[in-house]
């Protein structure tokens, strides 16, 4: 049976099935116990669980990391929730010098199955400290695995996935939409981590996007259809590893490629998938690989400027008519 | 005076201190004269009194973790001189199948979580590893080694804060040998005593004298037997003192001959044979014994090493990730 619920009660019910279903796992992080969350993911769970394995942390990202990246190190199965990736920067050298590393360095001895998560982007007028899209950056980190989910469905699935996962899998989330709802079922699934997701079929071009721009990419899908353009849109849902046949099926069928997402235009998840994909399928585009991102600068705080700066169902419907080579 | 050690203790100590010890020299001579170890490589010559007292006062599952200095402790804690020797010359056989090298040594049966190279990280996993033993609900305790330039970093004093608020059952254990590389001690804070550093969060802590194994031995055996019985961690400050270099590529021009001298006079495996010979715990021939037997292990890790394997060029993609069939990018 499926019922409609929120982001975050999906993530909430992901979160304690696994806890009741295996002791090793505990929730750490700011606000995540007495205060029941910063953005109330985990109300509730202190009552259930209890303070042995639902943690509130000092404001000290580096140093919950780094005890969290240790006891996975030892046996425990550890989710790190960081009040937003943002935050996460000060807890990079944990991430990176040591969890991603471990395996390798340990000669395959000693892995580090953990789960760091929290929210990541942009989330309206929050200035440019809060605003940043982090999965560019940790998708370039071998030995780890990102998650970017765009609805309540996929979000519950990909978290049991990724607590079950034997290695650290970051997993971004969106300010903005944990009180978005979907259909999520009662029973039990798992989404299997890196597989993306055709959330919509279509014939004449291939929008891929993540997470809360997913919601430009179907918004640009159904103003397109009214003027009788058929667009597909691939839900990423995992950055890394990323799925990039799913998108070669696509465009082999389409012909043409727009890719949307909020990362800074440099070295971002759309500059992996373009070259992927004019090395894949070159004989197949009919059009150059297209892509809307953030601007290339910090995000700032006026409202318009939010607007000027963030990929919009406008711009992406402006850009594939670009790519059909139509009158815009 | 009869000691309040045992015979069996100095013998035991006498035997891990020098194996740890001409391990060292003969890798830095593989080092520098024949060329088969490279890339960082820091020696534990001078500090071995820590890793004998340490060992005597702990147990087995009791978790380790240090920096990159980390030989000795990985000798201490039970892992073949074979397979360490092997990890430096970046052999297949080695203890991290040649993916380390000597700033990583792991071993997992041994309770040896490595071997880390960003100064001060590994605090926050020793912490972690005593998080896990006390979550699990063992009388665990782990030890995280760091050097007194890692006093400096931030994520030490995030720890402390949180060990001492959970009462994790860590000890943390400065191995002061006086200089962050090649910057003194007395150079990168007001605060020249490190233990003090633990007061700012009430933790216990104390000054020891790293040349004495005796002194190392009875500090941590406080520290643990408190960690043990749930009354939280301890930082201790163990005085000691590094003969070579920070690194192998060190030319030491921050300190004198004069002082490295008057260290080496005070040498912590001479101290223990001191103990031995004055209290006829050994003849000269049964020590003559030992240190052939520890002679002849170390030959015998080189020969195992230079007879090793490099890995097949096939593990660069192999231990990254535990997903079987993982979509590695490949071009």
């Amino acid at each position: 049976m499926a019922r409609s619920i929120a982001f975050r009660e999906a993530l909430r019910e992901a979160m304690s099935e696994e806890m009741r279903r295996d002791d090793r796992v505990f929730l750490m992080g700011e606000e995540v116990a007495e205060y029941n969350g910063a953005y109330k993911v985990s109300q509730g769970m202190l009552a259930e669980f209890g303070p042995k394995r639902v943690i509130d942390t000092p404001i000290a990202e580096l140093g919950f990391a780094g005890i969290a990246v240790g006891a996975a190190q030892n046996g425990l199965r550890p989710i790190v929730e960081f009040m937003t990736w943002n935050f996460a920067v000060l807890a990079l050298d944990q991430i990176l010098n040591t969890a991603s590393k471990m395996l390798a360095m340990s000669g395959g001895q000693i892995g580090c199955p953990i789960v760091f998560r929290g929210p990541n982007g942009s989330a309206g007028q929050l200035g440019a400290q809060h605003s940043t899209a982090f999965e560019s950056y940790y998708a370039n980190i071998p030995g780890i695995k990102v998650i970017s989910p765009s609805n309540p469905y996929d979000a519950k699935g990909l978290m049991k996935a990724a607590i079950r996962d034997e290695d650290p899998v970051m997993f971004m989330e969106s300010e903005v939409m944990y009180g978005d709802k979907g259909e999520v079922p009662e029973e039990e699934y798992i989404i299997e981590i890196g597989k993306a997701d055709v959330k919509k079929q279509g014939s004449d071009v291939t929008i891929v996007s993540y997470n809360k721009m997913m919601k430009v990419a179907l918004g640009a899908a159904a103003e397109l259809e009214k003027e009788g353009v058929s667009a597909e849109v691939v839900d990423l849902r995992t950055i890394r590893p990323l799925d990039w046949h799913t998108i070669l099926e696509s465009v082999k069928k389409t012909n043409r490629l727009v890719i949307v997402e909020e990362q800074w235009p440099m070295c971002s998840v759309s500059s992996e998938i373009a070259y992927r994909i004019q090395k894949e399928a070159f004989d197949y585009l009919d059009a150059p690989i297209r892509r809307l991102t953030a601007a290339d600068a910090p995000l700032h705080y006026a409202p318009n400027l939010v607007e000027a700066a963030l990929p919009s169902v406008d711009k992406t419907v402006r850009l594939v008519k670009e790519v059909m080579y139509m009158k815009k | 005076m009869a000691s309040k050690f045992s015979k069996e203790t100095y013998l035991y100590w006498y035997e891990l201190m020098l194996l740890i010890r001409q391990f060292e020299l003969a890798a830095e001579e593989k080092y520098k004269m024949e060329g088969k170890i490279r890339g960082f490589f820091h020696a534990y010559v001078g500090q071995e009194a820590i890793a004998a007292g340490v060992m005597t006062a702990t147990r087995q599952e009791d978790p380790f973790v240090t920096a990159y200095r980390d030989h000795g402790l990985a000798l201490a804690k039970g892992m073949s001189p074979e397979s360490c020797m092997a990890e430096l010359y970046g052999k297949a056989t080695g203890c991290a199948k040649g993916k380390g090298g000597s700033m990583h040594f792991f071993g997992k049966k041994e309770y040896f979580f490595g071997g880390h190279g960003i100064v001060g990280a590994q605090i926050g996993t020793g912490a972690g590893l005593a998080f896990a033993e006390k979550y699990k609900g063992t009388d665990n305790v782990s030890l995280t080694f760091f050097g007194d330039g890692a006093a400096r970093q931030g994520i030490l004093h995030e720890v402390f804060n949180m060990a001492m608020t959970w009462k994790l059952p860590a000890i943390f254990i400065c191995e002061n040998n006086n200089y962050a590389m090649g910057t003194s001690v007395t150079r990168t804070s007001n605060v020249h005593d490190i233990f003090k550093l633990a007061d700012a969060y009430e933790m216990p802590a104390d000054s020891v004298d790293g040349m004495s194994a005796e002194a190392v031995h009875d500090a941590i055996s406080r520290a643990v037997k408190r960690a043990r019985e749930g009354g939280g961690p301890t930082l201790l400050e163990i005085k000691t003192y590094r003969y070579k270099g920070h690194s192998i590529s060190d030319p030491q021009k921050y300190r004198t001959k004069e002082e490295v001298e008057e260290y080496k006079q005070r040498d912590p495996i001479q101290l223990v044979l001191n103990t031995i010979q004055k209290n006829k715990y050994a003849t000269k021939d049964e020590i003559a014994a030992i240190d052939k037997r520890v002679n002849d292990k170390v030959a015998a890790a080189v020969k195992f090493a230079e007879e090793s394997p490099f890995p097949t060029e096939d593990e660069v993609l192999k231990d990254i990730v535990m997903t079987p069939d993982y979509p590695f990018i490949v071009d």
